[in-house]
């Protein structure tokens, strides 16, 4: 039985050109777990919206077609009457909550339906248990990280038993054990209470597993409805920059890419034969110096992978000379303690020395110490210990690009020439807010810098949040040249496959400190949640990171056998 | 060159703790919101009720003493600087605008749209204690801030006005997101490539920036109330009812606060029939500072302590 239907919809936002929803018609059935797919504005949001009744109902615009939720036609009822059946999550969990504690805000939505004060209590505990946040029932939301406040807006959303449940990209601000953590819950609520799940997301490779279909959009319409293995089969073709890396993986050696997950993508290397040749079965792989040349041989890599590969091998040879050589790192954190008046020590003793040229990706999970750090490089923070000395100037891009643009125009944020220098000609008459995602970052990004040769050190704090790969693959281009002028590239990042896609050295932070500090091939192959999906498939071997790599590792070592699988 | 970052002082936003609710593992955070603000409206209410300096006295030092039972020291602290600063604010103009007491003590001559200033000792002596007066009341609200719970509260409220409490709860966490996104914005202004740069940053520059950022957190406040708004919409608001009654046994906490605040107001309603704790301003100065009054101050400060001596059952652990 369908609990959502749609049934040729078209919706224009007031005032907007073209339309974000055009003709769409589907159906979601009791107890499926579809994921919605599709580029930066191809329609997701304002699809979830109309699923939840805030479109046409809070956002007004033109609305044709119809949806029903649970039997509900959103046209006749608004989203207060759908919440009974609906539960939504949004974005930006900030907002999201209204209320002064945890305990408050999960009770919220149930006193609004005139529950009984047992039965909201009952509800309010198990939403609370099933979330993992039974201790932060007392809390009140400033004190809550971006991921606690993320998982107590699902907890306020679960609460009710919706029939389902509407998810924008609710990984976006997770580290990736955090993010597997929620795909994996929704996985088992959606299995235990049946409650059907719809879920925007980026990051494929992380929900594809758990998916029982995925939905594709492009230009607001539907472009694929189908199961999760046909939908890699058809990104393939139409549309590759939505290909999980695993796909990209098979897709380059000519396998079928209709795979969703690791296990399935080793499955099926080795049924065709490759696994065993570059000894990425149950043994441990081949020493990573040995196979140091694929990683660093461009051969099939796409234009920037294949420059990010060939920097990277040559950088990490560069930068062990240069130690020895050079008295005065880039960057450099001797012995930093940043400890709270009234709580825990956010930095404990971190000794780091980073080098001109290197192109850093700083991880770990959420509260691990990395904004901070990056705080500290900039001079924002002092250390209550130890010492930050920074070789020439220090920018630093943090979170929210549109925190730096305060003016009506563009061209009062910036002269012409920075504009210019940053790619955005022709958009000085523009508001900022009505720039592209990758535009307003580019923007703060040089108002961050400044004209003039970029600063010796630039520092970049989660610049990938709700960014498509094409957004991303961008960025990491950018940040490679910038680190080519001998200047440090230091990025702060949740997204394990970006930081494979620029990252010639990784530092681990866990809650303050350095774990583990070494180049890519090393730090993101050795782990599970740390680690990129083509390093998860090859179990490391050949120090191989991305998809491009990858491939040319199997090439290589596969020659002879590669052809014949694809013939 | 190598330079030296981080040296400059972080600049830290005090405003975000003051008054900020947060759970402790205290005897007047245990108690339910209902009993916990009635012990702090009976320290208020006494501070309205007497005007001797001897009485507010040991009020003042009841609330302190009960704010760091609480674990809230801090936070009152915090707000000392501000509220001190209005006590004496009062206590320096009532004597320049008062023109009782007999007592000269100087005069200052002719102020134009005042007349002529003559300094009375009763007037200075007033003036200190209407601002005694007001340090312990906003102190004993701050108390109020810092150790009951507003949700607990609002919820109460809501159901003798649901929209309106409602609006009250939204309006508390509107203003943490909005001081949140200041925090930010400006935060994002120190990173701009000419931010210390003394030549680009004029004076102008700065005012227009400053300008920039309290604009953007104005426009800002819209959209996040649209995005809160919505959220609402979500959470079923449209279509809210009263929140049910929640029936929840009286714990000691809970007895002992509210016998506490009826203590405080029997205390004070008795002495004040009884004339304990007499004080006059004008014409001349009159202070009731007997053994009657030293039994008073003695009795408040005990009967407003006694309520943390129930530490049965308080939560250890909660908050930090």
């Amino acid at each position: 039985m369908s609990v959502v239907r749609f049934d040729r919809v078209g919706y224009r936002y007031p005032g907007a050109g073209a339309p974000s929803l055009e003709d769409v018609s589907l159906r979601i059935d009791e107890g499926e777990f579809c994921l919605l797919a599709g580029l930066s504005a191809s329609g997701k949001s304002t699809l979830l919206r109309a699923g939840c009744g805030l479109v046409p109902h809070f956002h007004g615009g033109e609305f044709s077609g119809q949806v029903t939720v649970s039997g509900l036609d959103t046209r006749r009822h608004g989203p207060g009457r759908l919440a009974a059946v609906v539960g939504t999550l949004q974005q930006d969990p900030e907002t999201q909550i209204v209320m002064g504690t945890v305990r408050a805000e999960l009770a919220f939505g149930l006193e609004n339906r005139g529950l009984g004060a047992p039965a909201v209590a009952r509800a309010v505990e198990e939403a609370a248990l099933a979330l993992g946040i039974e201790h932060l029932l007392d809390r009140v939301p400033d004190e809550l990280s971006g991921g606690e406040l993320q998982r107590v807006a699902l907890g306020a959303a679960l609460a009710g038993h919706p029939e389902v449940v509407l998810l924008d990209e609710p990984t976006s601000q997770l580290d990736p054990v955090a993010g597997d953590e929620l795909v994996g819950l929704l996985r088992r609520l959606n299995q235990e209470w049946g409650t059907a799940v719809l879920m925007a997301e980026h990051r494929l490779e992380r929900c594809l597993p758990a998916a029982d279909r995925v939905i594709a959009l492009e230009r607001g319409r539907v472009a694929y409805d189908g199961r999760p293995g046909e939908f890699q089969r058809w990104a393939a073709g139409a549309a590759p920059s939505l290909q999980s890396p695993a796909a990209r993986l098979l897709s380059g050696v000519g396998l079928d890419p209709a795979v969703t997950g690791v296990k399935q993508a080793r499955a099926a290397l080795r049924a065709g034969g490759l696994l065993e040749r570059i000894g990425a079965g149950d043994a441990a792989g081949p020493d990573a110096a040995d196979l140091g040349s694929h990683r660093r041989g461009p051969h099939a890599a796409g234009p920037h992978q294949r420059d990010a590969r060939a920097a990277a091998g040559r950088m990490l040879g560069r930068a062990a000379r240069r130690r020895r050589r050079d008295a005065a790192p880039a960057l450099a954190f001797r012995d930093v303690w940043h400890e709270l008046r009234e709580g825990p020590a956010i930095l404990r003793a971190i000794d780091l020395e980073l080098w001109p040229g290197e192109c850093v990706a700083l991880m770990g999970r959420n509260g691990a110490g990395k904004s901070t750090l990056l705080r500290h490089a900039k001079g924002l923070l002092r250390p209550t210990r130890g010492q930050v000395a920074a070789q020439g100037r220090v920018a630093l891009l943090l979170q929210n690009p549109g925190d730096y643009l305060v003016h009506d125009r563009v061209a009062d944020e910036a002269a012409a020439g920075e504009l210019d220098a940053a790619g955005l000609e022709g958009v000085g008459d523009r508001h900022p807010r009505d720039l592209s995602g990758g535009e307003r970052q580019r923007l703060a990004l040089a108002l961050a810098t400044g004209p003039g040769p970029p600063p010796e050190v630039t520092c970049l704090d989660e610049p990938t949040r709700g960014m498509d790969r094409a957004l991303k693959d961008a960025l990491a281009a950018r940040l490679l040249s910038m680190s080519g002028a001998r200047r440090l590239v230091l990025v702060a990042t949740h997204d394990v496959e970006f930081a494979a896609s620029f990252a010639q050295r990784v530092v681990l932070l866990a809650e303050g400190g350095v774990i583990a500090d070494g180049p890519a091939s090393e730090v993101l192959c050795g782990g599970w949640y740390f680690a990129p999906e083509t390093a998860r498939i090859l179990r490391g071997a050949g120090g191989a990171l991305v998809p491009e790599a990858g491939v040319a590792l199997l090439r290589e070592l596969g020659a002879g056998v590669v052809p014949e699988v694809v013939a | 060159m190598v330079a030296v970052v981080g040296q400059r002082e972080a600049v830290p936003c005090r405003a975000a703790g003051h008054m900020r609710y947060r759970r402790r593992p205290t005897p007047l955070h245990a108690a339910r919101a209902g009993a916990a603000a009635s012990y702090c409206l009976a320290l208020m209410a006494c501070a309205v009720l007497f005007d001797s300096p001897l009485v507010l006295g040991a009020l003042l030092l009841a609330v302190m003493l009960a704010a760091r039972a609480a674990r809230s020291g801090r936070e009152l602290l915090r707000v000392l600087p501000y509220v001190g600063g209005l006590a004496l604010t009062a206590a320096v103009l009532n004597p320049l605008f008062s023109h009782q007491g007999l007592t000269v003590i100087a005069r200052l001559g002719h102020l134009p749209g005042v007349g002529e200033i003559d300094l009375t000792l009763e007037a200075v002596v007033f003036g200190a204690v209407a601002g005694l007066k007001l340090l312990v009341f906003t102190l004993a609200f701050a108390l109020m801030g810092a150790a009951v719970d507003p949700d607990e509260l609002l919820r109460a409220a809501r159901r003798v006005s649901f929209r309106s409490a409602l609006t009250a709860s939204l309006a508390t966490r509107m203003w943490t997101v909005l001081e949140r996104d200041a925090r930010r914005l400006a935060e994002a202004q120190r990173c701009r490539f000419d931010a210390f740069d003394p030549a680009a940053m004029t004076r102008r520059v700065r005012v227009s920036r400053g300008i920039g950022v309290v604009r953007a957190v104005a426009t800002g406040a819209l959209d996040r109330a649209v995005d809160v708004a919505a959220t609402l919409e979500l959470r079923g608001y449209a279509g809210a009812h009263r929140p049910p009654r929640r029936r929840r046994r009286w714990s000691r906490q809970d007895l002992a606060f509210a016998a506490g605040a009826a203590g405080i107001i029997a205390v004070a309603a008795a002495s004040r029939a009884a004339g304990v704790g007499d004080f006059g301003a004008y014409p001349t100065l009159y202070l009731a500072a007997g053994v009657r009054e030293l039994a008073l101050a003695v009795a408040l400060v005990t009967v407003a302590l006694l309520p943390f001596t129930q530490r049965r059952g308080v939560q250890r652990g909660a908050g930090p």
